[in-house]
């Protein structure tokens, strides 16, 4: 089958009549992703233009004019974000609330899953349909009742707050993607590590947990992503407090307070957006692994 | 083994075995008192910024290992016959606690408190849910979440498909323009808003424009307009940012089953002459439901909640609200945890239908 496809291709590419009738159609493609790529072209380039210039000119006008003199560039605003306006100390914050956003879940879900897959207990179909169906219940319908627990426990405002309300919702999902993964796993190994006398908790952690490498990466990607982007859990959770605030949170204060000013704005946006591009552009074939397999959720 | 120990000697074999309790015992209790030493330190502490943000670091990372080790050490000591059959709720047991504590439970109680007034004081029987469903406003919260559910699914979907299947026949220039469509889904909805909130940025006629809407505008003889103050229309702009998101994402998806149409299929079709719309619109498409079924669902599950972009580039003013951010208003500008619940509670029915497909689907996979 991929050996037909692979000639299907060949062919594709050599004929030159198909080539000649395929140009509509990778220009129509060019230009939708030249269109689709405007916005975020418009967002960096005028992080770079000093304010003044932002506010009298279009950026457009600097890349249709790179080298005029009127054209003049900066990394002032992106050291004014980072400190004056609070993105340094969001981009710390976010990365703590983040990190065991993504570990603790998962390490949970680890456990769950080779007990759904492989120990047996009463309970164990129902519990696992349980999990199945939590997997797509909106984080709203918690928002409130966990808030009033938050206060009257002194949770509010705490990252172990953010961090246990993210497991909570990131759970179902990772326990159903390490259990697919994890109960395919071949069961003679299991059984031999049984019968050399290792415990169960053994077998997770010498044998399961380093077998299930992949599929925690595709959903720890998707995770991070995930938690890193959000800014509904932080603002509720987490407040509007300065020396609180995460990535998202500090971008959409600054929205309010300094709608206009688009020097602060546009470089903030940016600073919000490095990490994710960052993993976007070096683990592109697992980041779509984990978005694509992490798409349903809460 | 055991046997043998204990007949080699005797005083040996238990003072391992007072040790092995020992440590059994010790090493839990360590494990709780420190994770709750740390969780008070980290709540209560004035200590520098950059020393809680380490102690929590290690506790967020290491501290649910400590848990799993200490609870399976306790286990160890329970005699045989219990030990196996509790064994398997060391492994499970927090999963089912967390999802209980924090997806379960409060779901329950917010259907409650959505029953109760603004301050969670009385009952008022269905009061919120005859408010939602009659004030003027609440309607049109309503009503934008729905135009927001058909027009991102729409566009977002079969944008994602058009492309996809234009991407497949495009030959080498398919990654390219693929990773640009698919840029947009590393971006969290706060940035993009940010991004598009400049392209919509609006100076009175006459002056130099700088938002790139505007801009080609007014250079085609148009008027400026302030895109996102234009009722009903506003909607719409802040529509096309999520489609701009997702339709990335949904190309992805479809594209991987687009590959899958098997080509045979598609020169016996061309062979008998059908065009390519109609070879789209019956072949690829009825060859690829499942995929186009699986990941509508996936965006709708996605906008029915939608936040942050609404929250960001209008708190939701000029006719524009949704659910999502209505609830945020009711929950901390009104202060009326019954309306704010009654509303989560409505969304969580939408969902529903969702929750049961998946469990039926499960059902079946599992025969």
């Amino acid at each position: 089958m991929s050996a037909s496809t692979k000639t299907v291709k060949q062919t594709k590419r050599t004929d030159p009549r198909k080539i000649l009738s395929s140009a509509p159609l990778w220009i129509a493609l060019v230009l939708i992703g030249f269109l689709w790529t405007l916005p975020t072209a418009g967002l960096l380039i005028s992080s770079f233009r000093p304010a003044v210039d932002i506010q009298t000119s279009g950026w457009w006008t600097a890349i249709t004019h790179p080298f005029a003199e009127t054209t003049r560039w900066t990394i002032e605003n992106y050291q004014q974000v980072l400190t004056a306006e609070g993105m340094g100390t969001a981009f710390l914050n976010s990365l703590l609330v983040t990190i065991p956003s993504v570990v603790i879940p998962i390490t949970i879900a680890a456990f769950a899953a080779y007990a759904f897959a492989w120990l047996d207990f009463p309970g164990r179909g129902f519990f696992f349909a349980l999990v199945v169906a939590l997997m797509v219940v909106p984080l709203q319908t918690a928002l409130i009742p966990v808030l009033r627990a938050y206060v009257g426990l002194d949770l509010n405002g705490t990252y172990l707050g953010v961090w246990l309300f993210h497991t909570g919702f990131g759970l179902p999902l990772a326990i159903f993607l390490l259990f697919g993964y994890i109960s395919s796993l071949p069961g003679e190994i299991i059984e031999s590590a049984h019968i050399d006398g290792a415990s169960p908790f053994t077998t997770f952690t010498r044998l399961v947990l380093p077998l299930s490498v992949p599929v925690i990466a595709s959903f720890a990607i998707f995770q991070f992503l995930w938690v890193w982007n959000d800014l509904l859990v932080a603002l509720v959770f987490l407040g509007t407090g300065r020396e609180v605030m995460v990535v998202t949170s500090q971008l959409s204060a600054l929205v309010g307070e300094r709608g206009q000013d688009w020097h602060i704005l546009t470089a903030g946006a940016f600073v919000t957006m490095i990490v994710p591009l960052i993993v976007f552009f070096s683990l592109q074939r697992y980041f779509v692994r984990g978005l694509t397999a992490g798409s349903v959720k809460g | 083994m055991e046997e043998t120990m204990q007949s080699g000697g005797t005083g040996r074999s238990v003072a391992t075995g007072v040790l092995r309790v020992a440590v059994s015992i010790i090493v839990p209790v360590v494990t709780f008192v420190l994770l709750y030493a740390a969780f008070i330190f980290m709540r209560d502490s004035d200590a520098s910024r950059l020393l809680v943000a380490a102690v929590a670091l290690i506790v967020g990372v290491f501290g649910v290992w400590l848990i799993y080790i200490g609870t399976d050490m306790v286990v160890s000591l329970l005699p045989a016959g219990i030990r196996e059959r509790v064994r398997p709720f060391v492994f499970v047991g927090p999963a089912l606690v967390v999802l209980t504590a924090y997806v379960v439970l409060p779901a329950v109680s917010s259907l409650y408190l959505s029953f109760l007034d603004a301050r969670a004081d009385e009952f008022v029987g269905l009061a919120n849910y005859v408010f939602i469903f009659t004030d003027p406003a609440m309607l049109i919260v309503l009503r934008n979440n729905l135009l927001w559910l058909i027009f991102v699914t729409a566009f977002a979907v079969g944008m994602g498909l058009v492309i996809a299947v234009m991407a497949d026949r495009a030959g080498r220039w398919e990654p390219v323009v693929k990773s640009l469509i698919f840029l947009p889904m590393a971006i969290s909805a706060v940035g993009a808003s940010v991004i598009w909130k400049f392209v919509y940025a609006f100076r009175p006629a006459g002056a130099e424009q700088i938002g790139l809407l505007n801009a080609v505008v007014t250079a085609l003889g148009g008027d400026p307009q302030g895109w996102l103050l234009l009722r009903p229309w506003n909607n719409f702009f802040l529509i096309l940012v999520m489609i701009w998101l997702l339709t990335g994402f949904c190309m992805v998806v479809l594209s991987a089953a687009v590959k899958g149409v098997p080509g045979e299929l598609l020169e016996a079709a061309r062979i008998d002459g059908a065009s390519e719309a109609r070879i789209f619109f019956q072949v690829i498409i009825p060859t690829i439901r499942g995929t186009l079924l699986t990941i509508t669902t996936t965006v709708l599950i996605m906008v029915i909640k939608v936040f942050d972009i609404v929250f960001v580039m209008t708190s939701g003013q000029f006719g524009t609200q949704v659910i999502a951010n209505r609830m945020y208003q009711e929950l901390f500008t009104f202060r009326n945890s019954g309306r704010g619940s009654a509303l989560a509670i409505i969304l969580f029915i939408a969902i529903v239908p969702f929750i049961i497909y998946n469990v039926r689907s499960l059902r079946e996979a599992r025969r």
